[in-house]
């Protein structure tokens, strides 16, 4: 099955349904959210929208694969894809920048400061005087579940270290995957693909395992001062993007079993093993600044 | 097999140059990206006037000391409302139109690179602006904090809150897309022959744009997301009692904001750029150092931002370093007024519409400039700060600036769009107006500021009270003027004087090679570029 033409014409599409669907299903949702956020009304009421969205998501994407396996795109319609996908990975790394900006900013200056370093002595004489600033911090006031605020962390080599080196087999055995397309060894391939979800799935148990001990026993939660909040923020946007990026995975997985990709020509695998990869180095940030230094 | 057939229905409508489908069910679903930017410059000047109302009302309440007509809170709403508004709904969506109808005639291509994706990234805008705009009804009132959204003011808001975060939300997701769009247009659909050194500035302006977007765009949402959780979640972000700091919010703001400032600027100087060659009949002076001067902006935006928080209390290093940073904006900043300035000199210079609000940029812009510059001194920013002399440095930069280069392209491209010429006279007394009134509304702000009356405040010392008279008057009369824009578009889109092809005896480029008004493909096949000896800009500064 050709999935590429050598026509030189760039193919443009005529008209789609699917944006207006995905705006309409974006903005149902939201404001569901804010009906939920501003308690007008209960939690249920973005399911609507939430809906339409995976039905957009499908819709659209069909269309697109439906596309591409009869041939019509070309392989400047192809490079526009790679680029595009690139770009929004940068998109990406911006988002989770801002993050780690917020830790690295807490960390090395908004805590110290308040213990009154250099020129901020004031705020040890006057304002907390009783505060020891250190990392993890949760703030003079110790903000937190516990009386006192007291709270422990997750240590590093535990759940931690072990999803390391999940991740990091899923990165091996996702690129073992696309040597075994490459080469046209199909049934190497769809075994090391679903390795690769399983593994991503595990991820996510053991994180999901994780918050439940934190939230538990640790008396660490969202509300634990900043080292909760940097903490869940963190590890909470890189965990969805763990789970989109494993039922991405699961869907290309699907369209391997169904025949779908060339050894030369394979966009959509590449792409999500591109945003797996790009998952995989968010952790080893997370790993390194938020459990172990 | 259903291959062969699918291709040859794709190809059939391909060849079908005029398809279009009929009636709303056309603009909703469109891909192609002549309709899209169309869409983008109606919402870009509906949200124009919807901005430019919420001015009118806070220049009407400060017309006199005292309180007149509008509640504190409400006034302060209005405030941040115009910010938002004019930024994320004017002015930003205004450009990415003139990029969707320009780029791909600018570079040979025969569409956008990812059409359906232009159309859902024009399509989030109008809800988006539901969203943020339906924010100010709900109890509690809207948001009232200014544009900057600085904790922990803003995270006191009531109902708004949420709404306008999510507002946020969606618009960053569509300029996303609108970036990735261009970026991806002008690396990968430019004609055979186009190289990046023979692009037309317009274009290479855009693609730096495009990168600042894709780059703080995502920072903005986590900033505002911060935001959020602080309201709702318990997080501490910005709590000093939980170990956060209201100051990191500005920092992680502000990373944004400045590079979001020359996402503002940086396609009105490539537009300015398009335009002065033309009318002076001369080819751009310099234009390899325009490209570097942008680019170099753009790399300086990533490292000034600080400079908006000189009075935050941040140590004496930093003040030094975004300081002297900041001042380092004004070398490649100088490049380009001088080259717009050479490329004038002894040039056969002809004042149609275009080319005045082109020249009233190189001016006025250049106030903006030097006004940034005296803020850009700290101890001199600790007098400014937060003071009328702000808002008048911002508006130069942004009214006479962005917005007078989106009218002076509106009125550059408007024949090639709608095959006609527009009222000439009519269009010249909508420049002059603006441009006198502008300085009637903007330049007295100078004073006030220096003489110390603060920003964002309903009422004020009768000592600031003939000036602020003589703001709003000219403030009214420049908002009236404005609807002479509209009008004037109408009456072209309607009938007028045929354009010709090349519509401006200067013009160079391959949009002009076009018929006018320009069909709804082009460049199905790309041009040869070989056999156009003035398709793109060639540069003759080597020659």
């Amino acid at each position: 099955m050709a999935t590429h033409t050598d026509s030189d014409k760039y193919y443009l599409p005529h008209g789609s349904p699917w944006p207006i669907v995905g705006s309409v299903a974006l903005f149902s949702t939201m404001l569901g959210a804010v009906a939920y956020l501003n308690d007008w009304l209960g939690g249920w009421i973005f399911l609507p929208g939430a809906l339409l969205l995976i039905g957009m998501f499908f819709g659209w994407f069909s269309t697109v694969i439906d596309e591409n396996q009869h041939g019509v795109y070309n392989r400047e319609v192809d490079r526009s894809f790679r680029m595009g996908m690139m770009w929004f990975i940068f998109s990406e790394v911006m988002f989770f920048a801002a993050f780690f900006g917020a830790l690295f900013y807490a960390r090395r200056l908004a805590v110290p400061w308040l213990g009154g370093e250099g020129v901020k002595v004031v705020n040890r004489l006057f304002l907390w005087p009783q505060f020891s600033p250190g990392w993890p911090s949760n703030g003079p006031e110790h903000l937190g579940p516990r009386a006192g605020g007291s709270f422990e962390v997750m240590p590093a080599f535990g759940i931690p270290a072990l999803n390391t080196i999940i991740l990091l087999t899923s990165g091996v055995t996702v690129t073992i995957a696309h040597h075994a397309l490459r080469t046209g060894r199909r049934g190497v391939l769809k075994l090391f693909l679903a390795f690769t979800f399983l593994l991503g799935f595990t991820f996510v148990s053991l994180q999901v395992h994780e918050y439940g001990e934190a939230y538990r026993e640790l008396g660490l939660r969202l509300s634990t001062g900043i080292y909760g909040s940097t903490f869940f923020m963190l590890t909470g946007f890189h965990g969805l993007h763990v789970t989109i990026g494993a039922i991405m995975l699961v869907i290309i997985w699907l369209r391997t079993l169904r025949g779908h990709f060339t050894p030369t020509h394979h966009f959509a695998f590449e792409a999500v093993s591109w945003y797996w990869h790009f998952v995989d180095v968010v952790w080893l940030g997370l790993f390194v600044f938020v459990y172990w230094l | 097999m259903a291959h062969s057939e699918h291709a040859a229905t794709a190809h059939e409508e391909h060849d079908d140059h005029d398809h279009k489908p009929k009636g709303l069910w056309r603009w909703v679903s469109t891909t192609n990206h002549k309709d899209i930017g169309t869409l983008y410059l109606i919402f870009s000047c509906t949200m124009f006037f919807v901005a430019g109302s919420f001015a009118m009302l806070i220049r009407a309440e400060l017309f006199k000391p005292g309180l007149q007509f509008l509640d504190p809170a409400l006034f302060n709403t209005f405030t941040t409302m115009h910010g938002l508004v004019m930024i994320f709904g004017a002015i930003m969506p205004g450009f990415v139109g003139l990029a969707n109808w320009m780029i791909p005639m600018q570079v040979g291509a025969p569409d956008m690179a990812l059409p359906r994706m232009n159309n859902f990234s024009f399509w989030i805008l109008p809800f988006a602006f539901t969203l943020l705009i339906g924010s100010i009804f709900v109890p509690g009132g809207g948001m009232a904090g200014g544009w900057t959204l600085y904790p922990p003011l803003s995270i006191q808001t009531g109902d708004a809150l949420p709404m306008a975060i999510f507002s946020i939300h969606l618009m960053g997701a569509s300029s996303i897309m609108g970036a990735i769009n261009i970026i991806v247009t002008i690396m990968n659909m430019r004609a055979p022959g186009m190289s990046l050194l023979r692009m037309p500035l317009f274009v290479w302006t855009w693609l730096i744009t495009a990168f600042l977007l894709i780059a703080v765009m995502p920072v903005l949402a986590g900033a505002v997301t911060m935001l959020l959780t602080d309201h709702f979640f318990g997080t501490s972000f910005f709590n000093a009692a939980g170990g956060g700091d209201p100051v990191m919010f500005q920092h992680i703001f502000w990373f944004f904001g400045h590079p979001e400032v020359y996402i503002m600027i940086l396609p009105g100087f490539g537009i300015v750029s398009e335009i002065i060659p033309t009318f002076s009949r001369k080819p751009l002076f310099g234009y390899d150092a325009m490209v570097y001067a942008t680019a170099s902006i753009a790399f300086l935006s990533f490292i000034v931002w600080a400079h908006h928080m000189f009075t935050v209390g941040l140590p004496l290093a930093s003040e030094l370093f975004f300081m002297l940073s900041t001042m380092l904006i004004a070398i490649p900043t100088g490049v380009k007024v001088f080259n717009w300035s050479a490329t004038l000199y002894r040039g056969s210079i002809s004042y149609d519409p275009p080319m005045l609000w082109a020249l009233a940029f190189l001016f006025l812009f250049s106030i903006g400039g030097f006004s940034g510059l005296m803020l850009a001194i700290a101890p001199a920013d600790f007098q400014y700060q937060d003071t009328y002399f702000v808002v008048a440095h911002f508006h130069y930069v942004l009214v006479s600036g962005a917005l007078f280069s989106i009218m002076g392209a509106v009125y550059y491209w408007l024949p090639k769009w709608t095959g006609h010429m527009y009222n000439m006279k009519l269009a010249k007394w909508h420049f002059w107006l603006s441009a006198i009134f502008f300085n009637v509304l903007f330049f007295p702000q100078h004073f006030l500021g220096l003489a110390g009356m603060p920003r964002r405040i309903p009422d004020y010392a009768t000592q600031f009270a003939d000036w602020n008279m003589v703001s709003s008057l000219g403030g009214f009369a420049f908002g009236a003027s404005q609807l002479l824009f509209p009008y004037i578009i109408w009456q072209c889109v309607r009938g007028g004087e045929k354009a010709t092809d090349r519509v401006w005896e200067g013009a160079r480029g391959l949009e002009w090679e076009l018929p006018s008004p320009a069909p709804y493909h082009t460049w199905a096949e790309a041009p040869a570029m070989a056999t156009l000896d003035h398709g793109a800009p060639v540069h003759e500064t080597h020659g």
